[in-house]
């Protein structure tokens, strides 16, 4: 094996492409040629017959299976030299990428860690301005970055939360949705019965999310793994089909509208001022999310999470509490996610059940998992690529999902353990002098 | 008297030109927004179509005011937050006039947007009544009736069928059940008629056999169902295949040439309520013509309410001399223009006047205006 | 009594799909741990092409059972396809990779195929003709059940008998319990445990397909869309009858099926997958490891 890897190192970049996983190129070429004949017959019903039962007439999309054809055929050499390529570098990668090495070497140093913080900051507050350099006009991010900005860091306090309950404690939780359900119709529903403020709200959708998060812990705790995601992925069905049928209460599926956005010191804002104020309200509360979960994984309970993950009976053997441990858990978890809410409700001024679907716990499972789980910095890499990629393949319209999709697997294929994995705390501990260590 | 206005009109186009404003370019862009993927992208697509048609259309006769015509289309999946995203999307960009949202819940949200960017609104398929009748939106118009006109056109012709017992059914969703909820007030305001069942289907669920029992084992002489042609079309063949052959009574977003496809034999006899009959208006017929020559197919869902939304838009913005808000919201509401679905012009409230509903039959494989 | 006993045969045919559907999630995750989201997916594409298949046929002029033969062993052919080289393209380069990995790469993997699908065929409600014919004898039974769904509740009685069989009796299912007991061990004895994971897809993604065409001809119609539903209900009957579990699979349809059937019958449709969800938490609660499974030792 060592040998085989030593040869495929001191072959150029192009001979590796070319034959990668293969034994010589002549090889490559046959195995590609088969994948091209397997995916033509592959796709051939769905995409080549088009039948039309009712007029009784076929239409025949002949070209496609061409355009299939050679696709495969060279999309299979770099596919598999890709593949060979994580084969390589996998003892690398199970250490650090180059990025992550290169973000470590900066937060070891106390000066680059705060001039690339002052840095973000500085970029992240002057995001939404407009401002003159040299007579020409600059503006980071117009309405609709802005707006999609928000989104995303709604999307990253989501995912920092759920990441406490997934990368942390490792409980499987596909209901997490029902918490930021729960919030955004808290907010809307006193806003609009007594018009409470947005502020008012921001805490109490917290509280909510912490209650429910205890409320769906208690009957889950003997569960495990599998058995838990899916009850988890019923509980939030079960919230989103009260929110859908108690009409009385919630407004049912026509949902409800004119949610006040928040105002500053009582004046109410046009649309772009609004949406400046809640970008900064976000990055307000993004700062307080990565404060608090940072210094929760750092904590007796934090380590108490990462000791369950791994082992359960040994956990206990070492003294500490599972109940509440696991409780701790769903409830701080759910407690942002209950946030998010309040600030989701404030943002679009009009919700309905639609939005507290299923797949959009997958979208926020999925933000922890391909960033990297347990990690912060993984946690905004995932949702900056999962929110902002399907905004920005706007313009490849009808296609958009369908390349959305086909990235969710190629980042899993080849990071199996997302884009920025958690490292773990190092302890070092240096030798004393020679006498104290006799005492 | 007529050649100074040709002149005026004509200095006004190159000024509009000139000037670094939305029509950068020459272009009007004309933005299109609705569910282009997920679930429910069968009602958003045949609307883009719709407007690449009307484009095409109008661009080939020399644009609007020597302005070309650019279809900006935008995704929001009929979520509301990916509403508001494709609604500042399309503020961002400089579009001033908007073809959309397909759903009521994603129009509702994206509405407050457009309002402040005082960009004007159509859309071919959102018939919430409180959209218009609310008075909150004054840069929404619409080119479908909304679902109390209907409910109360569908309750009154069960009336004329003799029926006494109705099962109301729904989709549990924003459309269907409202609807539903205002067959069942004006059921209930008529004491001769009962709701003898209020029930809501899941939608996309494998089967409706159990439902279909329960409205057999509540002894309805007639069902009223509010949604789309799916659940329809899967509702009305259990309903048959067990037997039951009552008249089932339903709205618009089941008047839809797909239903009788897909339910074949066994969509005869179902009533629908829709849009006025329009399938002999000679742009129709050029409409579809049009489709089946760039798409292949027959258009789909909201094809001729868009393609008119997309005709009154541009005509609006073709006698306003710009797309001035105030200028074009005036236009819609005083000029009539000639559509598919008639001649149309907009009450002060945003809803097209000389679009009605009337009540359809499946016969014979098609939808027959019933007399 | 005759309202109990219509609902009863309408939550049975509901079950038996469900109960389809669930045995290729049983399966799969029973051998490698894996929820497998895009099994909903497979069932779609099983669906499609047996539509496809139909209607050449039918313009060839088939006569009727056999265009059901032959559209039900073209749509399996090719889900077996589908599986397969779902398996080899986005869960085989992931073996080893931590336990949430696979997960999402199947998420994205059902996005991929049902917008492959809307793409390459339509994003509109297809017609599917009725493939079942109807039976003389199925008179007695009114309108409480008919051939189409008889057809449906033999065929998953037959084909989970029949698996059930081939598990505990041939080489193979030898070599599929083997390794989902313990893969090292099983690779140590000679298992070629590449292969039984690939049948492990095959056979799994067939009896979707299977499932996806007795149902499509049913009740009439398919779009891209129909296979995520199916899939979460099918993937939670697999959890409540004990995942990795093959006769608790088929009670686990069952018993979600009729719960539906009598919650919309006596209390409303409104609420169907309310008592649904509640009873699969119910029983977890009871039963950490679902109705027919067995609680694992963990050992430290």
């Amino acid at each position: 094996m060592s040998n085989a890897t030593n040869d495929t190192q001191e072959k150029s970049f192009l001979g590796l492409l070319l034959t990668a996983g293969c034994d010589s190129f002549p090889q490559a070429l046959w195995r590609s040629l088969i994948a091209a004949v397997w995916f033509v017959f592959l796709t051939f019903p769905i995409m080549v017959i088009r039948v039309n039962t009712i007029e009784h007439t076929v239409v025949w999309h002949w070209q496609r299976m061409g355009y299939v054809a050679v696709g495969i055929f060279f999309g299979s050499f770099v596919w598999r030299w890709l593949l060979a390529r994580k084969e390589l570098k996998k003892d690398a990668a199970s250490r650090e990428s180059k990025a992550e090495s290169l973000l470590t070497r900066i937060q070891n140093n106390p000066t680059s860690k705060y001039l690339l913080l002052a840095l973000i900051a500085l970029l992240a507050v002057a995001g939404p301005m407009k401002f003159s350099l040299f007579g020409s006009k600059l503006q980071l991010l117009n309405l609709y970055q802005t707006n999609i900005m928000i989104s995303c860091l709604v999307y990253i306090v989501l995912g920092l939360g759920l990441n406490i309950v997934v990368g942390l404690a490792g409980l499987l939780d596909l209901g997490y949705v029902a918490f930021y359900g729960v919030g955004a119709y808290a907010y809307a529903l006193c806003n609009m019965h007594w018009g409470v403020g947005f502020w008012a709200m921001l805490p109490v959708g917290a509280v909510l999310g912490a209650l429910l998060g205890l409320l769906l812990g208690f009957p889950v705790l003997r569960l495990k793994g599998d058995y838990l995601a899916i009850v988890t992925l019923g509980f939030g069905e079960i919230i989103r089909l009260v929110l859908e049928n108690w009409g009385d209460v919630t407004m049912g599926p026509s949902g409800i509208s004119n949610i006040d956005r928040p105002a500053l010191f009582g004046i109410k804002l046009g649309i772009i001022g609004s949406t400046h104020y809640m970008y900064y309200i976000m990055i307000g509360l993004l700062v307080l999310t990565i404060f608090c979960v940072n210094r929760l994984q750092n904590s007796r309970i934090g380590r108490a999470w990462l000791a369950l993950r791994e082992d359960e009976i040994a956990c206990q053997a070492m003294g500490i509490d599972k109940v509440k441990t696991k409780l701790m858990a769903f409830a701080l978890g759910a407690t942002w996610a209950g946030m998010a809410g309040v600030v989701f409700a404030a943002k679009t001024t009009f919700i309905n059940p639609a939005s507290f679907t299923f797949w959009e716990s997958a979208i926020i499972l999925s933000i922890v998992v391909i960033g990297g789980m347990g990690s912060i910095r993984g946690v905004i890499a995932g949702a900056v690529i999962l929110i902002l990629v399907p905004e920005y393949l706007r313009d490849f319209a009808q296609f958009r999902m369908l390349l959305f999709g086909s990235i969710m697997v190629v980042v899993m294929v080849f990071r199996p353990q997302g884009l920025i994995s958690a490292k773990r705390k190092l302890y070092t501990y240096q030798a004393k002098p020679a006498g104290a260590a006799n005492e | 008297m007529r050649e100074i206005v040709k002149r005026i009109l004509l200095a006004a186009a190159l000024v509009a030109m000139l000037a670094p404003s939305a029509l950068a370019g020459g272009k009007l862009l004309l933005g299109v927004a609705g569910a282009h993927s997920g679930d429910l992208a069968s009602y958003g697509l045949p609307t883009v179509n719709a407007a690449k048609l009307v484009a095409d259309k109008i661009n080939a006769a020399g644009g609007v005011n020597g302005m070309t015509v650019e279809v900006v289309a935008e995704d929001d999946q009929c979520k509301p937050e990916l509403a508001t995203n494709a609604a500042t999307k399309l503020l961002s960009d400089g579009v001033k006039i908007v073809l959309g949202h397909i759903c009521s819940g994603a129009t509702k949200a994206a509405l407050p947007i457009y309002l402040d960017g005082e960009m004007v609104v159509m859309s071919p398929s959102a018939t919430n009544p409180p959209l218009t009748q609310s008075g909150e939106y004054p840069n929404f118009f619409r080119t479908i009736s909304s679902d109390d006109a209907q409910a109360s056109l569908d309750v009154a012709y069960a009336k004329t069928l003799g029926l006494k017992k109705l099962a109301v059914i729904h989709d549990k969703g924003d459309y269907g059940k409202g609807f539903a909820t205002f067959a069942k007030q004006f059921l209930d305001a008529d004491p001769s008629m009962d709701v003898v069942l209020f029930e809501g289907v899941t939608p996309g669920a494998v089967d409706y056999s159990a439902v279909v029992q329960k409205i057999k084992s509540a002894g309805a002489d007639g069902v009223v169902f509010g949604g789309y042609h799916p659940e329809a079309s899967k509702i009305v063949m259990a309903m048959r295949k067990k037997g039951l052959d009552i008249p089932f009574i339903s709205d618009d977003g089941v008047k839809d040439d797909t239903f009788i496809k897909v339910a074949g034999q066994y969509a005869e006899g179902v009533y629908a309520s829709g849009p006025k009959d329009f399938s002999k208006n000679p742009l129709f017929i050029e409409a579809v013509a049009a489709h089946k020559a760039k798409f292949g197919t027959d258009p789909g869902a909201f094809f001729p309410e868009a393609y008119s939304a997309a005709l009154a838009l541009l005509n609006a913005v073709k006698v306003a001399g710009g797309t001035d808000y105030a200028k074009v919201c005036e236009a819609l509401r005083t000029s009539f223009v000639d559509t598919p679905v008639g001649k149309i012009k907009f009450d002060a409230k945003g809803d097209a006047e000389g679009v009605g509903f009337s009540i359809y039959q499946v016969k014979g494989g098609k939808y027959v205006q019933v007399q | 009594m005759e309202y109990f006993l219509e609902l009863f045969f309408g939550g049975l045919t509901r079950g038996s799909i469900y109960a389809l559907i669930a045995l290729g999630y049983t399966m799969v995750y029973g051998i490698i741990e894996l929820i497998n989201f895009a099994h909903g997916e497979i069932y779609m594409i099983g669906a499609f092409t047996g539509l496809i298949v139909a209607g050449l046929l039918t313009m060839l002029g088939f006569p009727g059972i056999s265009i059901l033969a032959i559209a039900l062993v073209c749509a399996v052919i090719w889900a077996a396809a589908y599986g397969y080289t779902v398996e080899k393209v986005a869960y085989k380069p992931l073996r080893g990779a931590p336990r949430l990995s696979p997960l999402i790469s199947a998420i994205g993997m059902s996005i991929f195929l049902q917008n492959y699908v809307m793409l390459s065929q339509t994003s509109d409600f297809l017609p599917f003709p009725e493939l079942v014919p109807k039976f003389g004898f199925m008179k007695h039974f009114g309108s409480m059940l008919s051939s189409s769904e008889l057809v449906i509740v033999v065929a998953t009685v037959l084909v989970c008998v029949g698996l059930t069989l081939f598990i505990k009796y041939t080489r193979l299912g030898k070599a599929m319990r083997a390794t989902a007991q313990n893969r090292k061990m099983a690779m140590l004895v000679g298992i070629n445990v590449d292969m039984v994971i690939s049948a492990t897809f095959i056979i799994g993604s067939s009896l979707a397909a299977v499932g996806g065409v007795l149902i499509a001809s049913h009740i009439g119609q398919i779009n891209y869309y129909i296979g995520f539903i199916a899939g979460i209900k099918a993937f939670t009957a697999a959890v409540l009858g004990g995942i990795g579990s093959l006769p608790g699979a088929m009670l686990g349809g069952l018993v979600l099926g009729l719960t539906e059937a009598y919650a919309t019958g006596y209390v409303s449709s409104d609420y169907e997958d309310v008592f649904a969800f509640c009873l699969l938490v119910l029983i977890l609660i009871f039963r950490p490891a679902g109705i027919m499974g067995k609680d694992k030792i963990q050992k430290v």
